[in-house]
């Protein structure tokens, strides 16, 4: 009936998918567990770290590596800038001030890099690092962009793993998100927690930025406004705050939106996700890995 | 809930009323100073008045308006199309005929963004005629308010019928492009009798009016002509993760394969069919010109457009060298659309010898031969342009002449 | 005694009529008679979603969708059946305005029990999948145009209509606040839990505060359509629930003084940006207003008129019993 090869090369284009936007959705639930911020800008500081990679593989000719550390570093700078002058002074203040800023930050990024002085709104050809092989597999392609995008991200959900429950950084993270307040009265200073937490969220947001250009070569000032959204969809699906959940939510928004297109409609793929997205959280309000929190009375 | 302070209302208030007067809202004269911008003349006469029919040989006084997209996601065709139509200004103005002053709009792409500055523009900046815009969406809506307001308007870029004849002729509003019937039409004809293909398969952008109307179109000639569209899959406008479709299409194995969107998502369209083994030559419309397309991915493949860079007309290298040596850059079929359609309506200005908007009108609509850089135009009774196409082939990474179709 | 609120109407009023003798004589120019319509018809959705947001807590991100709901449905009513029939753009209004509503509050029945921040990425889906509806529409509806846009809708909308209309909205959104299902509403936002040990109907007055809310962005869109004359889906994109959203909260939530005194600037202030920006910078209108939008964050960031109402909007005096419950809030 179905062409067996057929299906398995759709699976694996949804698994690249769905691994691509596992990338940014770490980053994002990471950000939103510990402060409760949709950081709307996450997408944005995505696209900073493609373009750094753009400057370091163009126009300094530097390799895979450096550049994506690069990348990286001033991700994490042109993070902890925003939030020291943006968020920091509205932690007191209702959350969706924060969150309204948060939208105000995105869209500065978006325009001011599209400005002709800036990074300028054409489009540009990214250069690849490296070459791409493919290799066949009883009739199905795979490439080894795909496989580096796999276990660059499971690396960084062993990394996040691995720090937010194995470090004292990371026992001071889950303090500050179990309670701002009484974290603080515990000695922890929770201006570095904060900072730390943005400053590694967005370091994978810049690595993320780049392993996308490597496999969708091409840079604009706008390219991070999906991607960004369809991760924090991935995100909240998993259940938002819980790491592995934001892995497990983007790998079934990458099938279901491939699926979709292949055998129902292209049309509908985008909507299809988002209903998925809605059904979900009908029959599991917090994500489906989401802890049903507590209502304190 | 605390009572408002009277102090900060007034303060509103009066920022309010600031920027109405500003804006030279109770003035019915325009004053270049306040609310246009400065225009690119080097003619010491002042800025525009009222228009004036002027004797033969004096330069005629103008007021054009420019409407693109300078911000927002299609920034890029706003500003090769602001580019082309500066430098137009310029030399229209040095020439001593027209003395033109510029306003420009940016409408963001946006439709209500377009309305909102084609009414500021005919009603505030009182211009005469207008250029633009890139997009139809936008262009549909703001050639309404031109013709209700009786000001003649063309477009640069803008494919969709509907720009020009809406249920009845428009008859202000004029373009420079193919509308999408013909393109289409012409690139499935050359496929299906040049490349004799069979099956073809179709992807464009659901969102995107352009790259619908062609794909429409070239579906309705293929079959026409006895082929077999096998598929005809849609994207969004800002997805570039396309193997999903592109595997179908591997899989479906058509003769050709049609993308008729613009160079940059045909750059990750093209790769990505060619990963995934998609072997069938690729075929585009004019929205493929542009210095930024991808040659090896595409290699092979054919495009309609309006001339070829082989083309050893004088206006080409001519426009090509000078475009090149102001923006550093070679023009692409925006910017050279834009440069057309500038020169179209000046050139319309100048045989009427006034700024009267409907002289203009009956000018443009005389216009016959006119020598552009994408060929030779004379406008048919829907104001669009009667010229033909070329489809050029991208071989051994350079832009190719293949064929000439005529209308 | 009511004649605070009865002065501020009268005021209202006149004002309109003043506007509208300005627009016919010609001293506001076109330009500024579209802007101005723009900036009420703004006003009319925007003060829907602070019912929904501001005084009620459910945090949307897919507002505009019913706008966009509102203004497909009136069009397709002029254009298929009454044409230029004033009466018949009455009728198309209210279509509008009920077909949002209808959608509301279907959609709202299985989301609106979903938790802030999840409530926030449900509408946001709905939303999206709302525009892409609009995006295929031409594929069921061809009237609707899809992505080819719908032209040739008639240009009904006039000073008159948008004037009334937004009074008409201001008017019955005061009442319904300082009501006591209006007080509902508010408590819904303020503690669902203790407003529920207090016998409140939680889901029934969330839905009632979310189709109102629907409501009003569709009578906004219908005004839209008819004014614009043209609907492309991309008017109805998640950006634009954004800024919604982002006027509502610069504003201050659940101030009605705010969302308007907002939804006015926000209008000016974006084609002042416009007027008085030289060509060579004009993509600068968009760098300069996200930072005006974070500096006023960063000020005020409970929103320009946080928690404050201007005098005629303000909770009506009672008077006081003996145990004095105050019930100005």
């Amino acid at each position: 009936m179905v062409d067996l090869s057929y299906l398995a090369q759709q699976v694996i284009n949804g698994l690249q998918l769905g691994f691509v936007y596992a990338l940014i959705a770490l980053g994002y639930t990471m950000v939103y567990g510990i402060i409760r911020l949709i950081n709307f800008a996450h997408g944005d500081i995505f696209m900073i770290g493609a373009y750094v990679g753009f400057f370091s593989y163009s126009v300094l000719h530097w390799d895979f590596l450096p550049g994506i550390l690069f990348s990286m570093v001033v991700c994490v700078i042109v993070a902890v800038i925003i939030e020291r002058l943006a968020y920091k002074p509205l932690r007191n203040a209702p959350r969706i001030a924060a969150l309204i800023t948060a939208i105000g930050v995105s869209m500065f990024l978006e325009y001011f890099t599209s400005l002709k002085f800036v990074f300028g709104p054409n489009p540009r050809q990214f250069p690849r690092p490296f070459e791409v092989v493919t290799w066949q597999i009883g009739g199905i392609n795979v490439n080894s962009i795909q496989l580096i995008i796999l276990v660059v991200t499971l690396a960084m959900l062993a990394l996040l793993q691995f720090v937010v429950y194995r470090t004292k950084m990371g026992m001071a993270m889950r303090g500050v998100s179990f309670d701002f307040d009484t974290a603080k009265l515990m000695g922890i200073n929770v201006d570095v927690v904060v900072s730390f937490t943005f400053a590694l969220g967005s370091a994978l947001a810049g690595a993320g930025g780049i392993l996308f250009a490597i496999a969708y070569p091409q840079v604009q000032p706008f390219m991070g406004i999906m991607p960004g959204l369809k991760a924090f969809v991935a995100a909240v699906l998993g259940g938002i705050g819980i790491i592995p959940g934001a892995l497990l939510g983007a790998l079934i928004m990458g099938q279901a939106e491939v699926l979709t297109a292949a055998f129902v409609s292209t049309t509908w793929k985008d909507a299809v996700a988002f209903a998925i997205l809605i059904i979900v959280l009908m029959v599991k309000p917090t994500g489906l890995l989401g802890k049903r929190g507590t209502d304190k009375v | 809930m605390k009572h408002l302070k009277p102090v900060v209302l007034a303060v509103f208030a009066l920022a309010v009323s600031a920027l109405l007067v500003l804006s030279g809202c109770s003035s019915s004269a325009p004053t270049p100073a306040a609310t246009s911008a400065p225009a690119a003349t080097s003619a010491p006469a002042a800025g525009a008045a009222a228009a004036a029919p002027a004797a033969a040989g004096k330069a005629i006084a103008i007021k054009i308006g420019l409407s693109a997209p300078l911000s927002g996601e299609v920034k890029t065709f706003g500003e090769s199309t602001k580019n082309a139509f500066d430098m137009a200004v310029d030399e229209a103005t040095k020439a001593g005929k027209v003395n033109i002053t510029a306003v420009v709009v940016d409408d963001k792409g946006d439709p209500t963004e377009g309305v909102n500055g084609a009414t500021k523009l005919i009603n505030q900046d009182k211009v005469q005629a207008i250029m633009g815009s890139v997009t139809s969406k936008v262009t549909i809506p703001v050639s309404e308010v031109a013709q209700a307001n009786k000001v003649v308007m063309i477009t640069s870029t803008s494919t969709n019928p509907k720009v020009t004849v809406d249920g009845k002729r428009k008859d202000f509003i004029f373009r420079a492009c193919f509308i999408d019937p013909f393109q289409g039409t012409v690139m499935a004809k050359f496929a299906a009798t040049t490349l004799k293909a069979k099956t073809a398969a179709v992807v464009y952008d659901i969102s995107n009016d352009y790259t619908k109307g062609l794909s429409e179109f070239f579906r309705d000639a293929f079959e026409k002509g006895g082929g077999k569209v096998v598929q005809f899959d849609s994207y969004g406008a800002q997805d570039v993760d396309f193997s999903a479709i592109l595997t179908k299409t591997a899989s479906l194995n058509p003769d050709v394969l049609f993308i008729p969107d613009y160079y940059n998502k045909v750059n990750l369209l093209a790769n990505q069919a060619r990963e995934k083994g998609v072997k069938a030559p690729l075929l585009g419309g004019d929205g493929w010109d542009s210095p930024e397309l991808d040659t090896k991915a595409v290699e092979g493949g054919y495009f309609s457009n309006h001339y070829s860079p082989e083309d050893t007309r004088p206006e080409v290298q001519d426009w090509v060298n000078k475009y090149k040596a102001k923006y550093n850059v070679v023009p692409d079929a925006l910017a050279t659309l834009g440069y057309d359609a500038t020169n179209l309506l000046i050139n319309a200005v100048v045989t009427a010898g006034s700024a009267d908007s409907t002289k203009i009108r009956d000018a443009m609509a005389a216009t016959k031969g006119f020598k552009a850089v994408t060929g030779s135009i004379t406008f048919d009774q829907n104001g669009d342009p009667v010229k033909s196409a070329v489809v050029i082939q991208i071989k051994d990474g350079k832009q190719k002449f293949a064929e000439a179709v005529n209308p | 005694m009511r004649s605070r609120e009865t002065t501020a109407l009268g005021v209202a009023i006149v004002g309109a009529i003043i506007i509208e003798v300005l627009m016919k004589l010609g001293v506001i120019n076109p330009y500024w008679e579209l802007i101005i319509q723009y900036a009420c018809i703004l006003t009319i959705a925007t003060l829907g979603l602070n019912m929904i947001y501001g005084f009620n807590g459910q945090f949307s991100l897919g507002h505009v969708a019913f706008y966009g709901l509102g203004a497909y449905a009136s069009a397709i009513v002029t254009k298929a059946w009454t044409g230029d029939n004033p009466l018949g753009f009455l009728a198309a209004i209210i279509v509008g305005g009920l077909v949002a509503a209808i959608v509301g509050f279907l959609i709202g029945l299985p989301i609106l029990r979903l938790g802030s921040d999840y409530l926030g990425i449900a509408t946001l889906g709905f939303g999206y999948i709302v525009k892409v509806t609009f995006d295929n529409a031409d594929a069921w509806i061809p009237m609707m145009g899809g992505s080819r846009g719908m032209t040739g809708i008639v240009k009904m909308t006039s000073w008159p209509w948008v004037a009334v209309a937004a009074i008409l909205a201001v008017v019955i959104m005061r009442n319904v606040v300082y009501s006591s299902h209006g007080r509902a509403v508010l408590s819904v936002r303020e503690n669902e839990i203790a407003a529920s040990a207090m016998g409140i109907d939680i889901a029934r007055y969330k839905t009632v505060a979310f189709v109102m809310g629907c409501f009003y962005a569709g009578i906004a869109g219908a005004l839209y359509a008819h004014l614009y004359s043209f609907l492309h889906p991309s008017n109805f994109d998640f950006l634009k629930s954004v800024d919604m959203l982002l006027i509502v909260v610069l504003g201050g939530l659940g101030s009605m003084s705010g969302t308007i005194m907002a939804a006015l600037g926000w209008t000016f202030l974006l084609e002042g940006l416009r007027v008085i920006l030289p060509p060579e910078i004009l993509d600068f209108r968009f760098v300069i207003y996200p930072l005006l939008l974070i500096i006023a964050m960063l000020l005020r960031p409970k929103g320009l008129f946080g928690g404050m109402e201007w005098s005629f909007l303000r909770a009506p005096k009672v008077e006081k019993r003996a145990h004095g419950v105050n019930t100005e809030s």
